[in-house]
């Protein structure tokens, strides 16, 4: 077939094409992803008994912001990725700047306690088991959001790869955020992060060889 | 913004919103850059030029609903173009080959065009047979015969949604196909 005969099959017959795809995919894939998330935590993990207590205490919040504001930078993250040649100088500033704010906490929190308490503060009760929950709970998004993805145009694979990792990792944190009976921000700052970071490296190694098109 | 490239972007916005006409001439003048970009950086293997700049077509087509008309076009031309020239070089295990820098290429991408159309050869026509018929049917008869997707449905007697997604697939599957080296 020649060029020619390509380009006028292809001009054919198309209507009108969906505005705002990615937005739209990425919605219905975190919905799913939390939702899956939510069922596995409850399921396998349960809500914190004392839920309602706890959400009386601002480090509750800043947990949960913390990771919802890494949630919307991975979003955002993974929005640019989906979109050839999209620029990315913002994205960095936005996954930047919950994490440099809750380190900044934790230095004052550490800073302004006594020095035998910062072991507790640091590794809590937890420390061995939250950032392999989180990424337990990242599943479900992580699978949603590389249909998302390979349904758009990444042409960076692996950066596009670790976007809908963290993306995963972040909504796991969110919901583990319900279970999770941690609130020093030492902890948050370190074992979320980490636990956000699996899914995310899994995404950067299976990159290249899922997102292909 | 230049003024071809503005001129282009007009072109395929208004292809996204259904003017045909528009999108054919988007399409066509794109091809020509197309030529242009990948000739250059394929000295070493023209017969592989026209393969590419097909390949390329597809691609935007198939992906034209991540362009965002409040986005420059260069960079997403220019970021697809570039990543099927890639894929392709590793498919070949040539990177090497690559005879021109890719990074300084995305500025001066609408300013080269080449309207010499060597022969493909990998025929599109023919990797078309080898789709399923929930696939080929409905391009067939829709893209190629040029019938409305109502009267492909009743001669073929599938639904509406049914052609309107083997077409979708079916040139999803074709950019699949048209891939794989052989």
């Amino acid at each position: 077939m020649k060029t020619e005969d390509l380009v006028t099959m292809l001009a054919t017959g198309e209507g009108a094409v969906e505005q705002n795809a990615a937005a739209r995919r990425y919605t219905t894939a975190i919905g799913w992803g939390a939702f899956g998330a939510t069922l596995l935590m409850a399921v396998f993990l349960g809500v914190r008994a004392d839920l309602a207590a706890a959400a009386l205490l601002p480090m509750f919040w800043a947990k949960m912001v913390f990771s919802c504001a890494l949630a919307a930078a991975s979003t955002i993250a993974a929005l640019c990725l989906a979109r050839p040649g999209a620029r990315l100088a913002r994205v960095k500033m936005a996954l930047a700047a919950p994490i440099l704010a809750m380190w900044l906490l934790a230095a004052f929190t550490l800073a302004g306690a006594p020095r035998e308490l910062w072991p507790d503060m640091f590794f809590g009760r937890t420390w061995a088991s939250c950032p392999l929950l989180i990424a337990m709970l990242s599943f479900p998004t992580f699978v949603a959001a590389a249909w998302a993805m390979k349904g758009l145009a990444p042409t960076r694979l692996r950066l596009a790869g670790a976007a809908i990792g963290l993306l995963a990792g972040t909504v796991g944190a969110v919901v583990y955020c319900l279970h999770c009976p941690e609130l020093a921000a030492p902890f948050v700052g370190t074992w979320y992060l980490f636990g956000m970071l699996i899914p995310t490296s899994a995404g950067a190694l299976l990159g290249p060889w899922l997102l292909r098109w | 913004m230049s003024a071809g490239e503005e001129r282009l972007r007009d072109l395929l916005v208004h292809g996204l919103a259904g003017e045909a006409p528009a999108y054919h001439a988007f399409l066509k003048e794109l091809s020509r850059h197309l030529r242009a970009f990948l000739k250059k950086r394929l000295a070493g293997l023209p017969d592989d030029v026209e393969d590419l700049v097909q390949e390329s077509l597809l691609a935007v087509h198939n992906q034209r609903h991540t362009y965002d008309p409040g986005q420059p076009l260069t960079p997403w031309v220019h970021a697809i173009a570039r990543y099927k020239l890639v894929d392709f070089l590793r498919r070949r295990g040539g990177r090497e080959m690559l005879t021109e820098s890719l990074e300084e290429a995305e500025i001066h991408f609408f300013s080269h065009a080449e309207t010499d159309a060597a022969e493909a050869r990998r025929d599109v026509a023919k990797l078309l047979d080898q789709l399923p018929d929930r696939q080929r049917l409905p391009i067939m008869h829709v893209k190629l015969q040029g019938l409305s997707v109502l009267e492909a449905a009743r001669l073929t007697g599938m639904s509406e949604s049914a052609i309107k997604v083997g077409v979708h697939r079916g040139l999803k599957a074709l950019a699949a196909k048209i891939r794989k080296p052989g």
